[in-house]
């Protein structure tokens, strides 16, 4: 059977150039158009460096996207994923026509809709409904299509009462909860979609989730669907392509990119004793830090799961050790305590010969997001060694509750494992 | 691998260079709606939280006349002829707003829509395209305050008169649109890279206000100061005003080349403007 594709990306590539806009840039500029007066390839698209935030590049240019090549049949629901800087959102600019690629070419049979951000062109002194308008003629619809949708678009929105009232006098909830509802009832051929899930409160998330899968299971539409939510990936897209620092370094069913994704991410034992930044009298000093799955180095624990976190150290040989403990505070992204476990709450004076010591934590309660430790060592009740956000770790999101319903992410810091009788 | 006949039927493509000129109208037509609704939210948003709402459309000109009746006709003695100084700045300042009004909305379209351009995508001359609308709005109804006071003027007795060439007054009126907005092209083009053109714009139509016969009638200028003449002869905003307001009061002279250069200039710099506009807003969310 001839397959429907859709849309087909071809060798999309994106350069971007770093640092500032000034007399450099104009400089390069001169160069650039006297190269293509002469009829020669513009000089700057030979070097640029791979796209690694994490490393300094040599040049001021860097690829972003590099030979991007994917199809996407018609009905297809297409996850993105990759991490922070994979260059996801600049291949959603270049498929919503924000920005051009700097080389390759996309081809569609048809009409492409985005919802990079929700409420795009929202004016506050108009009126809801004038709002309704305004962003659905921006998003690509017709006036004739609004008016025939409009009743429904309120109706999802829940925003009834406010709708003759303008929009600078509404929550930032409603505003967001109206300008989804208009993104919502677009009909594209093609939705691209990036992370508007990270909207509003639980119950309309709920009603954001469900109307995402009645436009792609039920509308037989084409959906591309960027996110960092495994559990929402999961839970929606029937294909994947996983991008790593501007390639596309695997492509296929959902279940096998993200089990690719969990296990290739690039592990790191935190070299403990290379920071500098560390109070105490040296008695004790950690050396490296590793946290585990219960075989594995990672770094992102999935919701529910066992993990360890695992501590080495140095010990002075000459001082005699009456008494000792070790805790590890965890923080989430605000630098809030959200919990912290202690050798001294399970064990007085533990045996510090070995040189390690290890927490295994049981069906972690810890929320999605992002996570930093503060280590403390304390021996013959003195500060031996302090060291403050170390050990990164995220959480991810499984589909634990089988559900596919998702947690919202503004619904506390803590899980809790439960049942309806 | 697809065959060649099948991958002809793409509804369209993505590809890094437009075409060497390509202003797709079909896409601007789908698009019409979005037109008529930027153009509705300029003109109810503007004076919206004011007192005095939409009379700040008239008292703008209306000072500025009257500022400039003081200054150039009592103080520096500009003589008008027949026509009372007022009415004759009245008419200047009237249509040179509108020029101004195009050329300021339009040449920083991309740096003030930066936030929409860079999230959805939608013909990008539908933005500047309802600015010179939403201005002909504007421009309306600070012309009825004009025939207003046209209508005062005559009805005291003062000797006017409408040239029969005021039938071509709209014509005249569009030409200004576009060339406003063919420079607000080519300028807001050039500010996604080089801010310089920003400040240049803020000062550049307040000197070429000057230049643009705008306060004093174009022959007064080439009698005064013949070395300079040229400034104001090869500027085509100066016959614009010059001729709308032979149109309106029936004073000063119509050039026909020099209409003729002047529709030839705005046509140039239209399709300079849009050439350029084109060329930028393929990727200039990378630069602004």
């Amino acid at each position: 059977m001839e397959k429907d594709i859709i849309l087909k990306a071809e060798n999309i590539s994106k350069q971007y150039r770093l640092g500032q806009v000034g007399t450099g840039t104009l400089s390069h500029d001169l160069n650039r158009w006297w190269h293509q007066v002469r009829g020669k390839e513009n000089p700057y698209l030979k070097i640029g460096d791979t796209n690694d935030r994490s490393t300094k590049g040599e040049s001021d240019y860097v690829w972003a996207l590099q030979d991007i090549n994917f199809e996407v049949e018609r009905g297809d629901v297409l996850g993105i994923i990759g991490k922070n800087g994979a260059g996801k959102s600049t291949l959603l600019k270049i498929l919503s026509k924000v920005t051009a690629p700097t080389t390759g070419s996309i081809k569609s049979r048809g009409r492409i809709a985005s919802l990079l951000e929700v409420g795009t062109g929202f004016h506050g002194e108009m009126t809801g409904r004038e709002n309704v308008y305004l962003n659905g003629a921006i998003l690509g619809m017709t006036k004739k299509e609004i008016t025939s949708k409009i009743d429904e678009i309120i109706e999802f929105s829940g925003c009834e009462r406010y709708i003759d009232t303008p929009v600078k006098r509404y929550s930032s909830g409603m505003t967001v909860r109206l300008a989804f509802a208009v993104a919502a009832f677009l009909e594209p051929e093609i939705l691209v979609i990036d992370e508007v899930l990270a909207v509003g409160d639980a119950e309309f998330q709920k009603k954001a989730i469900g109307k995402m899968q009645d436009i792609s299971r039920q509308g037989g539409r084409t959906v591309l669907f960027v996110s960092h939510n495994m559990a929402a990936v999961e839970n929606l897209c029937t294909k994947c392509i996983l991008l790593e620092h501007g390639f596309v370094v695997f492509t296929g069913s959902t279940p096998d990119v993200i089990s690719y994704y969990l296990s290739n991410q690039k592990v790191v034992s935190t070299k403990l004793s290379e920071i500098k930044e560390r109070k105490g009298n040296g008695v004790l000093n950690f050396t490296e830090g590793i946290i585990k799955d219960n075989i594995n180095p990672i770094n992102s624990i999935e919701t529910f799961s066992d993990f360890e976190i695992k501590l080495n150290y140095n010990l002075d040989p000459n001082v005699l050790v009456l008494n000792n403990r070790i805790d590890i505070g965890i923080n989430n992204y605000m630098g809030d305590r959200v919990a912290w476990v202690s050798s001294s709450n399970i064990i007085h004076d533990f045996d510090m010969k070995k040189g390690e010591i290890v927490f295994k934590i049981t069906n972690s309660p810890l929320a999605p997001g992002e996570y930093a430790c503060n280590i403390y060592a304390e021996i013959n009740n003195e500060v031996s060694d302090w060291l403050i956000s170390v050990m990164p770790f995220t959480v991810i999101e499984k589909d634990y509750y089988k559900s596919g319903k998702l947690i919202p992410s503004n619904q506390g810091s803590i899980l809790l494992n439960y049942n309806i009788k | 691998m697809k065959n060649n006949n099948v991958s002809n039927d793409w509804l369209f493509e993505i590809t890094p260079k437009n075409k060497f000129f390509s202003l797709n109208l079909k896409e601007v037509w789908q698009y019409r709606d979005l037109l008529f609704l930027f153009v509705k939210r300029d003109v109810i948003t503007v004076y919206k939280q004011t007192v005095l709402g939409p009379l700040w459309y008239l008292i703008q000109p209306l000072f500025t006349s009257v500022t400039f009746t003081i200054i150039f006709n009592n103080v520096a003695g500009i003589n008008t002829g027949t026509v009372p100084p007022f009415l004759f700045n009245l008419a200047g300042i009237t249509v040179w707003n509108y020029f101004t009004a195009c050329l300021n909305g339009t040449s920083d379209t991309f740096k003030s829509n930066a936030g929409i351009f860079g999230k959805v995508y939608f013909p990008r001359i539908i933005t500047p395209l309802s600015v010179v609308i939403s201005n002909l709005i504007k421009f309306g109804i600070q012309f009825l305050i004009f025939i207003a006071f046209y209508c005062y003027y005559y009805l005291i007795g003062t000797d006017l008169s409408l040239n029969g060439l005021v039938l071509f007054f709209p014509v005249l009126i569009i030409i200004m649109g576009i060339l406003g907005l063919g420079l607000g092209m080519l300028i807001s083009s050039m500010v996604t890279k080089y801010r310089d053109f920003s400040y240049l714009v803020g000062f550049g139509i307040q000197l070429l206000m000057y230049l643009s016969a705008v306060m004093y009638p174009m022959e007064l200028l080439k009698d005064k100061l013949p070395k300079y003449g040229w400034l104001v002869e090869y500027n085509p905003l100066a016959y614009i005003i010059e001729t709308a307001r032979y149109m309106l009061l029936d004073v000063g002279k119509i050039s026909i080349p020099g209409l003729l250069y002047t529709l030839v200039f705005t046509i140039a710099v239209f399709f300079i403007g849009l050439l350029v506009f084109n060329k930028t807003e393929k990727s200039f969310i990378d630069t602004v």
